[in-house]
């Protein structure tokens, strides 16, 4: 599998720390209930399909990035870096 | 002729008993069955329709869903019992493990309940009537350093405590039994290795079918090519299941779908603490004996036994993304490979015949989960991650416990679908945290 980073080109998975399901980036509110918070640290959609990832070009430029891909094929539809903030 | 003839009165009588349609093995059966060419071996369970409604739907005919239902039968007396299995019996992980069995873990709660487990294993065969090739050939853990070694006698001790096997190994011991590794590797050199003598292998396969033909002869019926596409839920109650074969009413229904559970899970309207990912194993051309144990190599997330066939068999770590490809990507395969030579040069001599990959539910404490629901008479089983294959006994033995009795099995009581939440009673063998991607 290869990513094509937004600042690298196209390079080797082994390149990406893989962090997981991009609902990390949905962070609750700092009042929200303990529910909404171990809901989001714990549980998951999981999909058998599409899905969107972030992933962490670590042996690279260091940038943050989403990636739209196929948990069933492997495809890999989009990936875009995510700007902090 | 006359051999004929009393041999199908004998498989008649059989089934009167509520015995298997098979009938029994025995020594003196394949005697017979060798003089009459083999003409009385029948189908080992029944092909039957889905009933209107049952009192237990187990979704999954996995080896823990086979399990479940044997143990529902065996235990409980409860055989108005169902399997709904969407492919094949079998046809998933349990047939697509590498089939180590063994009872070393270190964490309360699951220190008891793979030590349950194994003794279900040292009795499946005379309970199934079913050879199951299980070869209690010992696992041996190996370490490369001092503080390693306290770990493993720390862990041996914890073994010992809960009424297994551990033995502390030092370098001489460890080369007398497996010679062909490099104990003078610059890295990770060999100091030793905790054994466990009664952990082993068996035969994947024959887990599946020893206890789907147990079930079957109890009366359950195992019901294959049948999806289940919906789970009916009114005023909080189970009601039954939507399936490619038609509706079918339960008052109580199990998901036992390890490597798909959140699917099934969210046709009930859950989101569960699951992040399915691939992890894959490797299988080489069939060689002369040469690993008589399973030997795993911790510091190269490696593990290698040798098959009956003579094939080494060996996987490391998952491929760390989530999917549901049931095959894995070249970086994996690298670094497993690279494992195996550190740990043993001479396997760069074999080849490899082939791999496979299977879809472990990973959750964030590498922990499984065995629980009722919200939905009044839903139950789940899953999170088993990389190691669900030493647990099919306990694991359907304690899954029968929950579903006929509604309270949970002892030895799985901790395996609470809420532990997350609470943050009570996580077992993080690994000491990383209760975090998705780090197990």
């Amino acid at each position: 599998m290869r990513l094509t980073c937004p600042l690298c080109g196209e390079r080797d998975r082994r390149e990406f720390y893989y962090q997981g399901a991009a609902e990390a980036l949905q962070r609750p509110d700092p009042q929200a209930p303990a529910q909404v918070w171990s809901d989001w640290v714990h549980l998951r959609d999981n999909p058998a399909g599409r899905t969107r990832d972030l992933w962490f070009h670590e042996a690279g430029c260091g940038a943050w990035l989403a990636v739209e891909r196929d948990t069933v094929t492997h495809e890999i539809f989009s990936v875009e870096r995510i700007d902090a903030g | 002729m006359l051999l004929l003839a009393s041999g199908a009165t004998l498989c008649i009588a059989g089934n009167r008993r509520g015995r298997n349609v098979a009938g029994e093995f025995s020594g003196w059966r394949l005697f017979r069955e060798g003089l009459t060419r083999n003409r009385g071996w029948t189908a080992h369970w029944r092909d039957p329709d889905p009933k209107d409604s049952y009192d237990v739907l187990i979704i999954g005919g996995g080896g823990h869903g086979l399990a479940t239902a044997f143990y529902l039968a065996q235990e409980h007396g409860i055989t108005n019992v169902a399997v709904l299995e969407k492919g094949y019996l079998g046809g998933g992980n349990i047939g697509r493990n590498t089939t180590i069995v063994r009872a070393n873990y270190n964490m309360p709660g699951n220190s008891e309940f793979y030590s349950h487990s194994l003794k279900l294993w040292e009795g499946m065969e005379q309970a199934l009537n079913f050879n199951t090739m299980m070869s209690q050939r010992g696992v041996l853990n190996l370490f490369h350093s001092d503080g390693q070694r306290d770990y493993a006698a720390r862990r041996g001790n914890t073994m010992a405590g809960q009424g297994d096997d551990a033995v502390l190994l030092d370098r001489d011991g460890v080369r007398a039994m497996v010679p062909a590794l490099d104990f003078d590797n610059g890295r990770f050199p060999i100091y030793g290795g905790l054994f466990h003598p009664r952990g082993g292998t068996a035969r994947h396969d024959a887990v599946a079918w020893g206890y789907a033909r147990g079930a079957d002869s109890r009366g359950v019926d195992l019901i294959q090519n049948c999806e289940v596409t919906g789970i009916d839920i009114e005023n909080g109650h189970v009601t039954g299941v939507q399936t490619s074969r038609g509706p079918i009413r339960a008052r109580k229904v199990g998901i036992v779908v390890a490597g798909r559970s959140s699917q099934v899970a969210a046709m009930a309207g859950m989101r569960l603490p699951i992040e399915s990912h691939v992890l894959q194993a490797f299988v080489t051309e069939g060689l002369k004996p040469c690993i008589d144990h399973v030997v795993t190599f911790g510091m190269g997330h490696f593990y290698i036994s040798q098959s009956d066939k003579g094939g080494l068999v060996f996987g490391g770590d998952l491929d760390f993304y989530a999917s549901y490809a049931a095959r894995g990507n070249l970086p994996m395969a690298e670094h497993v490979v690279e494992a195996a030579m550190t740990l043993m040069p001479a396997i760069g001599k074999a080849r490899v015949l082939r791999s496979w990959g299977g879809i472990m539910d990973m959750s964030p404490d590498g922990s499984p989960i065995i629980d009722k629901t919200p939905v009044e008479g839903l139950y789940l089983n899953c999170g088993w991650c990389y190691g669900g294959f030493k647990a099919v006994p306990g694991s359907g033995f304690s899954f029968a416990h929950l579903l006929a009795t509604d309270r949970p099995h002892g030895p799985a009581a901790r395996f609470r679908l809420d532990r997350f939440e609470t943050g009570r009673g996580l077992m993080d063998e690994e000491g990383t945290g209760a975090q998705h991607n780090l197990h």
